[in-house]
């Protein structure tokens, strides 16, 4: 029964939670980002006592029934080892707890969290590495399905469906993504709940709460034939048929054992006694090496052959826009400073699956990796959506309105004078002067002294808040003439 | 225009009685034999309403345009793929029914398609015997490098030799009134530089049978070579003639002339017109819902583009109507509307006019998509925006006020439909206003305002924030 609720549940969530991430619509995010909030190191990270204190209860109670049915990252494993089982039944057996393996990782985290090695913290999050594996690999097959589902629908004339970008937003990102997805799966094949119960830092704090949990799997001595049964399907390997004895700090509560056991020997309840005594010794564990190449998707663009009498028709190649140089990196609004997105931000890349205007992107930086910053190849951040903000779990971007949004000065405009098209093509301009939603450019004459002389954007710094639709609208190519440089403290105007 | 209309209808219709064309009238009723019809969708062979030129010369009623081929690949909808090759299997399999339907004039010119028009054009007649089709084409010296004479003249012997013909029909000056300054421009690229002579000189030794000129934009221009019939003889001059334009071209776009005096202005003189335009580049068979509806509700048989035909063909001084017919579809239906032609009577022109009038209320963008202007050096799809900004004025899915309750779904068929039409990169907000391509644009839109109003409209729309726009 125990294990029919777990499955239930833990199907539920993890289709909710793969929706989240996969959504890039806003449309479901707006629906169920609460889901984010109810993971452990979001919460912890956005002081979320509320949160805090239903997690510690339900684990005080249910022991670390949070990795069974909580957890997205504990459920793909389950779900990798259930594929595994079917070739393979009865394949597990108990082992000695790591313990040392287990608190060096914890405390590898928390040096990492102080030292500011944010991209560690990142790394060793479940939550976020599902969000990193859910957003880099399985978002581009959802949106090439919805895609296709567009093309359809545009045929038939509906605007259900509308095709979006899919784009390399990080190598760096994506490489992570798929070591992850491989160390985890070879590890869940092969051991059911090892990554769990040996490198989750999480896992290791839900452990020491779950020693003291109100319900908990226990033995009836009497009943018991010491068949192993119960061991053999153990995907934490936490049950000692010999001793009679459970490694409650391991067990996930997922009540495997309860249906194996033939004899009624073991139930799930409040114990009568209780004892604990773990013991170590070595496996070994998997290192982390992976080196994937992934895919960059370059537009080739055949140049368009210019006969030199004026022909109709055609379309000039757009070349492809390059970021720029930026010595500060532009953070979204709701950031606050690159101080706290930075120790908040556990890199989930539920606000980089949800940016519409494909403006957020994983960095590349090895202190910050992974986590969002803004780049205007593709679009800008538009005054109407502060949908990164709604979904952000750790208030690393805080929840502010749009109202707030707009008047947010994250970074201001720069103009390169070399790049611009009044100057290097000749023509008139002020695209971004048209476009600045705050009126921050004005088109000025090249020489002030002479009304005639071409005139060239020139930038109030004090009204301008990094938007980027400048850098976005700007026609210069491959680098822009107008760009963005982020501010490490945002302000409002 | 202050011009006296020397053209009413009444002195239409008087005309039309004399016309020849409308001998054939009766025979329209051939379809309906009384035996139940396995098709309507199939033209008849042999029924191809003819005109005479000047010279007692048949020309066929509908007339093949070059402008708008087919493509390789054409899924009619992803414009970024459009810039595929001429789908030249296709353009033969056309031209070859075409002409076995008895069309006989077909009009191109070297800029269209990129350049390719001519070549292709020439590739499918090259399978026919020269006495089978009259071949128009044109002096497209728009780019100032080749408004030299040799330049000029380079392009002349080019254009037979990508038609593959010694002789061309029907010779035109390409875009007479257009360009910053349609006076200028004429001089320029044909006067001063004895372009003109030299075509004349053509006609003389019989490398050109007829010439005439084509004509957009400064009226200045046109009046000035009409002036001066008595000297240059024109065989024919091509205008652009609907019946949106006939009364409404100027109020539409003030720099431009209603056809009623263009076409006057020939029958004066006359010389045979050749139509351009009769569909405004598709805007009138793709007419706004409610106006479509009234025209099928009288006629449920007929397309809606067929009206605008019948429209054009209804003048008795026209030679031959041009359609730009990209797909099979098109060429049939025209087929059908023209094998033969059944004349508009007094009360079905009234009810055009009606249908024009109500049209010209509709603000769209006069762009008929004819691609002059491209390509953008920025790369902006000009066309493939005012296409979607009129689409979406005539399927009423252009929203001004918040407060409506189909805001939420129209604003949805604008935004999601502008990203099927046109890439992000390709939209009007990427538009610098540099202006470059205004001058090329026959119908004198003011490209760059146009761009920055959709822009701006788009913009609000996305806000949803509709306080400061008034549309004129």
């Amino acid at each position: 029964m125990l294990r029919k609720i777990r499955i239930l549940l833990s199907v539920v969530v993890m289709v909710l939670v793969t929706l989240m991430f996969l959504d890039f619509s806003g449309a479901i995010k707006a629906h169920l980002h609460w889901l984010a909030h109810t993971q452990l190191v979001p919460a912890l990270l956005a002081c979320n006592a509320i949160a805090i204190a239903v997690l510690v209860a339900i684990t005080l109670i249910f022991g670390r029934i949070y990795c069974s049915v909580i957890c997205p990252l504990g459920i793909m494993q389950d779900l990798v080892a259930w594929l595994s089982g079917k070739r393979k039944k009865n394949r597990y057996n108990y082992s000695p707890a790591k313990s040392w393996l287990r608190y060096s990782m914890l405390a590898v985290m928390i040096i990492a969290f102080i030292a500011g090695i944010h991209s560690l913290v990142a790394l060793l999050d479940p939550y976020s590495t599902y969000g990193v594996i859910a957003t880099s690999m399985m978002q581009p097959v959802y949106m090439w399905i919805n895609n296709g589902l567009a093309a359809i629908a545009q045929h038939y004339e509906s605007y259900a469906f509308y095709s979006t970008d899919v784009w390399l937003k990080s190598l760096p990102t994506l490489v992570v993504a798929v070591a992850m997805t491989c160390m985890l799966a070879v590890l869940a094949w092969r051991g059911g709940r090892t990554y769990c119960n040996t490198i989750c830092p999480v896992g290791t704090v839900l452990a020491q709460l779950a020693r003291f949990s109100w319900l908990k799997i226990h033995f009836d001595e009497s009943k018991c034939k010491n068949c192993n049964l119960c061991s053999k399907g153990c995907k934490a390997s936490c049950i000692d048929v010999k001793n009679h004895k459970v490694d409650y700090t391991r067990c996930v509560t997922c009540g495997n054992c309860l249906e194996k056991c033939n004899f009624g020997a073991l139930t799930y309840s409040h114990p009568k006694k209780e004892k604990s005594a773990p013991n170590d010794t070595t496996d070994a564990t998997q290192g982390r090496r992976a080196v994937i190449a992934g895919a960059a998707v370059l537009g080739a663009h055949a140049a368009l052959a210019q006969a030199k009498k004026k022909v109709d028709g055609g379309l000039a190649a757009i070349e492809e826009k390059q970021p720029p140089q930026r010595s500060t990196p532009v953070l979204p609004p709701g950031a606050l400073s690159a101080n706290n997105l930075s120790t908040r931000c556990t890199a989930c890349q539920l606000c980089v699956s949800g940016c519409d205007n494909n403006v957020l992107r994983p960095s590349g930086n090895l202190i910050t990796l992974m986590q969002p910053e803004m780049s205007f190849e593709r679009g800008y951040c538009r005054p109407e959506c502060n949908k990164c903000a709604q979904v952000c779990p750790t208030g690393a971007i805080a929840h502010i309105g749009l109202d707030e949004k707009v008047s947010t000065q994250v970074g201001h405009a720069v103009w390169i004078k070399k790049n611009c098209v009044v100057i290097t093509d000749g023509v008139a301009c002020g695209n971004c002067a048209r476009h600045c939603p705050s009126g921050a450019i004005e088109m000025v004459p090249l020489d002030p002294n002479d009304e005639e002389s071409p005139f060239v954007p020139a930038v109030n710094t004090e009204k301008c808040t990094g938007c980027g639709a400048c850098e976005y609208l700007c026609p210069a190519r491959p680098f822009a003439a107008i760009y963005v440089e982020g501010h490490e403290q945002h302000r409002t105007l | 225009m202050g011009k006296d209309k020397i053209f009413n209808r009444r002195t239409f219709l008087k005309a039309l009685g004399l016309g020849g064309a409308t001998a054939a009238a009766p025979a329209v009723v051939s379809c309906v034999t009384g035996d139940k019809q396995a098709s309507t969708q199939e033209p008849p062979v042999g029924k191809m309403t003819y005109r005479k030129n000047l010279k007692g010369e048949q020309v066929s009623i509908l007339g093949y345009g070059m402008m708008r081929l087919p493509t390789v690949g054409d899924q009619g909808s992803a414009r970024e793929e459009k810039d595929a090759e001429i789908d030249q299997e296709m353009v033969n399999k056309q031209i070859d029914y075409a002409i076995e339907h008895g069309v006989n004039y077909f009009d191109t010119s070297p800029a269209y398609c990129k350049g390719l028009s001519e070549r292709a054009l020439g590739i499918a007649l090259a399978r026919h015997k020269r006495s089978e089709f009259y071949v128009a084409t044109k002096l497209s010296n728009f780019a100032p490098e080749t408004w030299s004479y040799e330049a000029s003249v380079e392009m002349f012997n080019n254009s037979l030799k990508e038609l593959q013909v010694d002789y061309i029909d029907y010779m035109l000056l390409h875009g007479i009134g257009m360009g910053d300054d349609g006076m200028k421009c004429l001089d320029e690229r044909y006067l001063n530089n004895g372009v003109l002579d030299f075509l004349l000189e053509q006609r003389e030794n019989g490398k050109i049978r007829y010439l005439g000129f084509s004509y957009h934009g400064d009226i200045q221009a046109y009046d000035y070579l009409l002036e001066n019939h008595d000297k240059y003889k024109w065989d024919f001059v091509q205008i652009e003639l609907n019946y949106l334009d006939w009364k409404h071209a100027n109020e539409i776009n003030p720099r431009n002339t209603n056809a009623e005096y263009l076409y006057g202005e020939l029958v004066k003189r006359n010389i045979p017109a050749v139509i351009m335009e009769p569909l405004l580049g598709g805007r009138l068979s793709k007419l706004p819902d409610a106006l479509a509806r009234k025209l099928l509700e009288r006629d449920p048989e007929h397309s809606v583009a067929s009206w605008a035909f019948r429209y054009a063909g209804t003048w008795p001084n026209v030679l031959t109507v041009l359609s730009g017919m990209t797909y099979m579809e098109h060429l049939k239906d025209n087929l059908l509307t023209y094998c033969p032609l059944q004349p508009l009577d007094d009360e079905e022109m009234r009810f055009l006019e009606e249908i024009g009038n109500q049209l010209a209320e509709y603000n769209t963008v006069p762009c008929n998509d004819c691609k002059y202007c491209m390509p953008c050096p920025y790369g902006i799809d000009i066309p493939a925006v005012f296409t979607h900004y009129n689409k979406c004025l005539s399927e009423g899915n252009v929203p001004r006020s918040t407060a409506s309750p189909t805001f939420a779904q129209e604003r949805r068929a604008f935004l999601v439909g502008y990203d099927r039409s046109v890439p992000r990169l390709r939209q009007a907000d990427h538009c610098i206003g540099c202006n470059q391509c205004s001058s090329h644009c026959p119908q004198r839109i003011n490209i760059p305002r146009e761009m920055h109003r959709i822009a701006q409209y788009v913009d609000n729309l996305k806000q949803q924030k509709f306080n400061d726009e008034k549309e004129s």
